[in-house]
């Protein structure tokens, strides 16, 4: 009788050990987890890289078939003022050719504006195109001189090995004359 | 290492096959688990632990704040602005890390007057303490070049004071004041060297805490009996989990203490000038160390050209200036304890046993304070003298009390053993 | 049981001695009185209501000499303006940008990403308009002045008697200043007697006169209202994590506090069975 008890005694002492134990592992495991966050957290954008996360564009004075670069985010992005042949010729092409199908409507607000990160989706080189002197691939857009991309004048991807096309980013007119991007 | 050994069994077939190539896990068995650790250690001991996780605390958050941190004379006042108000919990970070140097430092002066207490320095010790002096001086230059990246004023003219400290040096002086700025005045590329070995010099600290840990367990803990562990099976129990539990819950109370400083008075250790950006032509009115420079910049200060003791050891005034006595007393009163060991003749080590002994470390310790006071305030009137006899004090007790009373003292009867000790400790509680 | 005496009282030994820092706030002229901040201790915070005077005070008055460099317009939504009204008093300003294509430098509407523009272009300039002596700027003032930012603990050693704020200070100067100088005081040329400033002879003319601000609340603009309010601003300036802090703070501790308990019990247990 006696040797029961105190054998139950035992176990229940030891039960209650045990819970106290992993109890005080799981509190601790919790603690240090939430310890550990803010030095992760810290990596994150910071307020004042957040707020210059906008970038206002004036865009009166880019006559038709020019392109300009902005930054925003640290990244190029291409401001084109769109001539009707290039627009015809982003619009006529056959969506079943493309290796990213989408409309050229799709891509832009506005026909003649043409708005997009300028970093080729392949590996983050900055295509040519910008410029009047520079190549401008086999498609009359831009192309990337790394590995070969060619983009065409709605900055789709046409030929080489770049898997998207040129990312356009939010933006909206503010304006006839300023654009908002971000 | 030496000192326990392991039965470490393992039937994990990973486990023996890399503990046949690296042994690594018998060796952790041996030295965090089996290790045998005396069982009356109080919780005086639980401070070894302590530096070495602020320590680890120091490093984490030092290395996330060099993510956002940049070295330059220009920019460096701004970024740490910046951290504080707009890198994502940066302020708790650059808080943690401007409080933990302050933790270190209480921890660690806790920890070494422990050990001037229970004369864990002595035999077979000695080398254990030594490495514990120079993790000592190696925070303390840590610490000196961390407080000069914010680059406020503080940072600025105590950076000029102090390497300032090395123009004292007869002949060269001047040659390795420029060699330390890297200019003519402390400037950019001292900021910039001030901010690398800043980076290294803590993971120096982390190499010397391995063989500082490395020499303990040679001859295992100390303990407040001062006597040797005789029977492992009466007088240790492992290090795992009795001391590993009562390490974890001091430092539970221990980050309660440092969490308070964070979050309810997070400058209160700190200077409010070195909130204003460094400015080369304006000095402060008043410069002063962090607290824990305070009791070396009292000594350093002391040494006047009237103090008698710089009168009697420059022989009248004629073989050192008066500053380069101060320097020379400033670094010695830290390179004397690494003689400690040799200077305190008695064959007893816990000062609980030694009546004479226990009065003047009590002494010392106050004296240690006054250092600190005196240090911070202006030296002014009665604070001078004040400054002196302390700073005096100081070197009489390690040079001439700690010996002569080896020598004279009559220590009471020690235990047995440390389970002896353990066993009748009932009846002498206080 | 006597050891944790001794541990105890170590720890608030060092506690209390290391405010060590705060040594410089003796010195020169009275102690500032102490001001129940809305912010001071454990649980507290700005008041809005007093932080939107202050912000009115700064911007019709201090902000004519007076730089803010570390705050930015978006900063101001913190202390209860919406984004809108942050971009309504941002565009009020003009700040410098540029070169433009022309590589010419140009002004335009300040953003809420901008800072809050200084009054002088550089320091020189600052100095050469005010008598030499340029205004400082106010950013970090209540943590730069008197014993500094923010603090639940406020003895130390060098102050057994307790000391005032950098908040206390700024506010005590604001109000501080003497019409005439005491007797045998020499007052330089276009200097103030200021009984706070160290060694009372400023260069900043007595700035908060009568209803020198009508505020938009309608609160008296008396001058130790608008010196309280502008200072309740100045310290969220210098300290605008000081709400978050304490509130995470309250929870580090509370939590910290359970798992040093479950600790301890754990400690008595694995302990229970050494003799």
């Amino acid at each position: 009788m006696s040797e029961t008890a105190s054998g139950s005694a035992e176990i229940d002492e030891q039960t209650r050990r045990d819970f106290l134990i992993w109890s005080t592992v799981a509190v601790g495991a919790v603690g240090t987890a939430l310890a550990v966050w803010p030095f992760i957290d810290q990596m994150n954008p910071a307020a004042d890289t957040l707020a210059l996360a906008s970038t206002e564009v004036d865009i009166s004075q880019i006559e038709v078939g020019q392109s300009i670069t902005v930054i925003w985010r640290g990244k190029p992005v291409f401001i084109r003022h769109r001539t009707q042949e290039e627009i015809n010729a982003a619009e006529s092409v056959d969506l079943a050719d493309l290796p990213d199908p989408q409309t050229d409507d799709a891509r832009v607000q506005k026909p003649e504006w043409l708005i997009m990160v300028g970093v080729c989706t392949h590996l983050g080189c900055i295509p040519l195109g910008q410029k009047s002197g520079d190549p401008k691939g086999d498609f009359g857009g831009w192309f990337c001189p790394c590995h070969g991309s060619h983009y065409d004048t709605s900055g789709r991807i046409r030929k080489g090995p770049a898997p998207n096309n040129l990312p356009v980013p939010g933006y909206e007119f503010t304006s006839d004359s300023t654009v908002l991007i971000g | 290492m030496s000192g326990g050994t392991s039965n470490f069994q393992s039937n994990s077939r990973v486990v023996n096959w890399i503990e046949h190539r690296l042994p690594i896990f018998s060796f952790l068995d041996s030295q965090l688990h089996q290790y045998p650790t005396p069982k009356n250690l109080n919780y005086f001991w639980n401070f070894g632990s302590l530096a070495g996780i602020v320590l680890v605390i120091m490093i984490v958050s030092g290395i996330t704040l060099a993510m956002s941190y940049t070295p330059h004379t220009d920019l460096a006042f701004n970024s740490v602005e910046r951290i504080m108000r707009d890198v994502n919990s940066g302020w708790l970070i650059r808080y943690i890390h401007m409080n933990g140097a302050s933790m270190f430092f209480i921890v660690v002066y806790i920890h070494i007057f422990r050990g001037l207490y229970y004369g864990s320095y002595k035999a077979p010790r000695e080398i254990l303490w030594m490495i514990g002096i120079f993790i000592l001086l190696a925070m303390m230059a840590t610490a000196f070049m961390g407080y000069v990246l914010p680059w406020g004023q503080m940072s600025f003219w105590g950076a000029t004071v102090i390497t300032n400290l090395f123009s004292a040096i007869p002949l060269v002086g001047d040659y390795i004041v420029q060699l330390l700025w890297g200019g003519f005045v402390v400037d950019n590329p001292t900021l910039n060297r001030f901010f690398s070995l800043h980076y290294l010099l803590p993971f120096v600290i982390v190499g010397l805490v391995f063989l500082h840990l490395w020499a303990l367990h040679m001859h295992h803990s100390n303990n407040p009996t001062g006597v040797e562990i005789k029977d492992e099976k009466q007088d240790t129990i492992p290090f795992h989990p009795y001391y590993t539990i009562k390490d974890m819950y001091g430092l539970g109370i221990m980050l309660i203490f440092f969490a308070f400083f964070i979050f309810f008075a997070p400058n209160y250790f700190g200077h409010p000038d070195n909130y204003i950006m460094a400015d080369p032509l304006v000095t402060p009115p008043h410069i002063v160390p962090e607290w824990y420079f305070l009791p070396f910049y009292a000594i350093l200060r002391a040494f006047t050209s009237d103090y008698w003791v710089y009168q009697i050891i420059s022989l009248g005034g004629t073989l050192m200036s008066a500053k380069l006595a101060g320097v020379i007393a400033m670094f010695a009163s830290i390179l004397v304890l690494l003689l400690l060991p040799w200077l305190d003749r008695s064959r007893v080590r816990s000062a609980k046993y030694r009546p004479l002994y226990r009065f003047f470390f009590w002494v010392f310790a106050i004296d240690c304070v006054i250092l600190g006071w005196v240090g911070g305030l202006p030296p002014e009137g009665v604070l001078v003298t004040i400054g002196q006899w302390s700073t005096f004090w100081y070197f009489f007790h390690i040079i001439i009390i700690v010996p002569v009373v080896g020598i004279l003292e009559r220590p009471k009867p020690l235990p047995d053993s440390i389970a002896a000790s353990v066993t009748s400790a009932p009846q002498a509680a206080e | 049981m006597n050891m944790k005496k001794t541990l105890t009282a170590i720890a608030l030994g060092f506690g209390i001695l290391a405010g060590a820092g705060n040594a410089q706030a003796a010195g020169s002229g009275p102690k500032p009185p102490s001001i129940e901040w809305s912010f001071n201790g454990i649980f507290g915070t700005y008041d809005r209501a007093s932080l939107q005077r202050g912000f009115q005070v700064f911007r019709n008055v201090c902000a004519a000499c007076h730089s803010l460099n570390l705050v930015a317009f978006r900063n101001l939504e913190a202390i209860g303006y919406s984004e809108d009204q942050v971009k309504a008093i941002a565009s009020s300003y003009e700040v410098q940008d540029g070169p433009d294509d022309s590589g010419e430098m140009f002004t335009r509407p300040a953003t809420p990403a901008d800072h809050w523009p200084s009054p002088f272009p550089n320091s020189k300039a600052a100095a050469a308009a005010n008598g030499g002596a340029a205004p400082p700027d106010l950013s970090l003032i209540t943590k730069a002045r008197g014993a500094g930012g923010d603090s639940a603990l406020r003895v130390s050693m060098f102050h057994p008697g307790g000391f005032a704020l950098g908040a206390d200070y700024v506010h005590a100067l604001l109000i501080g200043y003497k019409e005439t100088p005491p007797e045998g005081f020499d007052l330089p040329p276009g200097k103030y007697y200021n009984e706070y400033f160290p060694g009372h002879a400023i260069s900043m003319a007595p700035p908060l006169g009568e209803g020198i601000v009508e505020y938009e609340d309608g609160t008296a603009a008396t001058p130790d209202q608008m010196a309280t309010d502008v200072t309740t601003f100045l310290s969220w300036a210098a300290e605008p994590e000081l709400e978050h802090r304490k509130n995470l703070g309250i929870k580090v501790i509370l939590f910290l506090l359970v798992l040093t308990a479950m600790l301890y019990a754990l400690k008595r247990k694995i302990w229970s069975d050494v003799h």
